[in-house]
């Protein structure tokens, strides 16, 4: 494999403010981002007047990783940060439309994502906390880690993953979309009811599957598409490609995000490779991921571009088959061979049964709590109480969020432990440019002006800026510049990297 | 609460890391499940919020990406 896979995620976060005399989201979203930083969870606290460097010039491509640069004075000044966190452990928290939203730092394997995506939810809720105590005492802020209000507005998780810029996008789009359609029955949250127009149903297996309109396509609000088409690669362009993948929902399980990832990172290296070419082309992958969404049984088939007829089980299977032929050895780590244990695990569970999956997958653990809870009650699928219920399956408080509450009374699966999910909300992963991010905003605040996914700004001693270029993901880790980190000051650092633009950093 | 405490809250109750156990059949461990999911079941008319009618009326987004 020539280019290893890095993955991130991003995350809308449904908000709500109760008892407020009028919903004002993006005032909450705001609050809430800003609270953050006083909260001193992203300490050292100065981090929080770094800005977010939105000048994505970026003709500074060294192929060995960093390029410095110098300009002359502050260009503007900005006050973006006003609504923009870059957090020390490499992610970024902001305000998007009228959701916060959290940004994972880059991370080189799918544990890492669960990790720093849980790490997340941690953030969101410290933030929360912190921004309830600015309200009236009988408001509350509550946050949603879903991804829709039931009326038909949708709020996103995208996953992105950077690949070869060699891969044709034509490739990737036929090798691709059929696992996309089929992945949610892994994947999904569960959803009461149908929106946007689909064929009405009581529960589907995916919350945002009525929500796509296309097979490929740029836009990610209206009429959005199973494949986006965004090439921002935040990175070298010449060499690399982010594939921007929008049609996920949000997690909860611990299995669903960390399979979420793994599965997806697994196919795209396949893909690379050329094993999968058009095997699995569907006839109407738009009308396909809506009736997988509704068929809680995964057994109806779907009809492929040659007329077959395959249960999504079955495509998911023949993926993993080529999964199991086609990487090699040194591709076969050890989250890899987890990644490819579970996810067998899974598709022979679902083939027996979905239900056997109760503590595992989200819209499996939504549906039996839905089911014992409408026993007890005698609620129909469009009771209020059990739309409560579906939305609070994903309310992040620990004292109301049913899922939480689940995992905490063992209920559900866990990977991760309280412990290292804290420490991420502090650390960056080590193994990508993240490393270089976050400890910089931990060791040099105040000498850092602004900061992107690829590039960071410092503040020289004549008050000039010296602008570092992170071109390279798989640079900036411990391995490369973690010795130099810890035995330098700011300005040793910019001279450093700056005196050896021929030095792989 | 001061935010170090709050990060405390948020930490306690360190739970050992639960490997999913692939060789145990989901419906041993269902049983359990289902008796626990009745504790549950009698606590989540106090945990969900109030006036769910009006609740789930009120939350309206405006979509995202």
């Amino acid at each position: 494999m020539e280019i290893p896979i890095i993955m991130g995620t991003e995350t809308e976060y449904g908000i709500s403010v109760k008892n407020a005399r009028e919903q004002d989201p993006v005032a909450a979203s705001t609050l809430v981002v800003n609270a953050y930083k006083t909260s001193k969870g992203d300490a050292p606290s100065a981090a929080s007047s770094v800005t977010w460097d939105y000048e994505q010039e970026s003709p500074l491509v060294d192929a060995r990783g960093f390029l410095a640069e110098v300009e002359p004075t502050i260009s503007e000044a900005d006050t973006n940060s006003a609504v923009n966190d870059i957090l020390i452990n490499g992610g970024r928290y902001y305000v998007d439309h009228a959701h916060p939203e959290y940004c994972t730092p880059e991370c080189a394997n799918a544990r890492d994502l669960l990790l720093y995506e849980k790490a997340g939810e941690l953030i969101l809720e410290v933030s929360r906390l912190t921004a309830e105590r600015l309200l009236l005492d009988n408001q509350e802020i509550i946050i949603y880690k879903n991804n829709t209000d039931y009326k038909g507005h949708s709020y996103g998780s995208h996953e992105n993953y950077l690949m070869s810029r060699k891969v044709p996008f034509d490739t990737i789009v036929d090798g691709l979309i059929p696992f996309l359609v089929t992945r949610i029955i892994i994947t999904g949250s569960g959803k009461v009811g149908a929106e946007n127009g689909s064929d009405e149903t009581d529960y589907q297996i995916s919350q945002r599957a009525d929500f796509f309109e296309k097979e490929v396509g740029l836009s990610t609000m209206v009429n959005r598409p199973l494949i986006n088409t965004r090439d921002e690669p935040h990175a070298n362009d010449k060499l690399y490609r982010r594939l921007h993948v929008i049609v996920g929902d949000s997690n909860m399980s611990e299995l669903s995000i960390y399979l979420k990832a793994g599965i997806t990172s697994i196919v795209l290296q396949l893909i690379e490779k050329g094993v999968v070419g058009k095997k699995f082309s569907l006839k109407d992958p738009v009308a396909a991921i809506k009736n997988i969404s509704r068929d809680l049984s995964c057994q109806n088939q779907i009809e492929l571009a040659d007329e077959q007829q395959r249960t999504p089980i079955e495509v998911q299977r023949a993926y993993l088959k080529l999964a199991q032929q086609h990487l090699a050895p040194e591709e076969r780590t050890p989250v890899v061979e987890d990644v490819l244990e579970k996810w067998q695990y899974v598709l022979d569970n679902l083939e027996i049964d979905p239900m056997r999956l109760s503590q595992h997958l989200d819209w499996v653990i939504k549906k039996k709590l839905i089911d014992a809870y409408r026993n007890r009650h005698g609620y129909e699928w469009n009771d209020a109480h059990v739309q409560m219920l579906d939305l609070q399956y994903h309310d992040i408080r620990p004292d109301k969020g049913l899922y939480i509450r689940l995992l905490k009374n063992g209920h559900v699966k866990r990977l991760l432990n309280r412990e290292e999910i804290v420490h991420a909300m502090r650390y960056p992963p080590v193994d990508t440019r993240a490393y270089f991010r976050g400890t910089c905003l931990r060791k040099f605040p105040k000498h850092i002006y602004s900061a992107s996914w690829n590039s960071m700004i410092f503040i020289g001693k004549s008050g000039g800026l010296d602008k570092i270029m992170m071109d390279r993901p798989h640079f900036g880790t411990q391995k490369i510049v973690g010795e130099l980190l810890n035995n330098c000051t700011a300005e040793e650092l910019v001279k450093e990297i700056r005196g050896n633009a021929s030095k792989s950093y | 609460m001061s935010t170090e405490k709050q990060q405390e809250h948020l930490t306690r109750d360190v739970d050992e890391t639960e490997e999913i156990q692939l060789n145990v059949e989901p419906s041993e461990m269902d049983e359990e499940f289902v008796e626990d999911l009745d504790t549950l079941l009698d606590e989540i008319d106090e945990i969900l919020e109030e006036d769910s009618q009006e609740f789930v009326e009120n939350y309206i987004q405006r979509g995202g990406q």
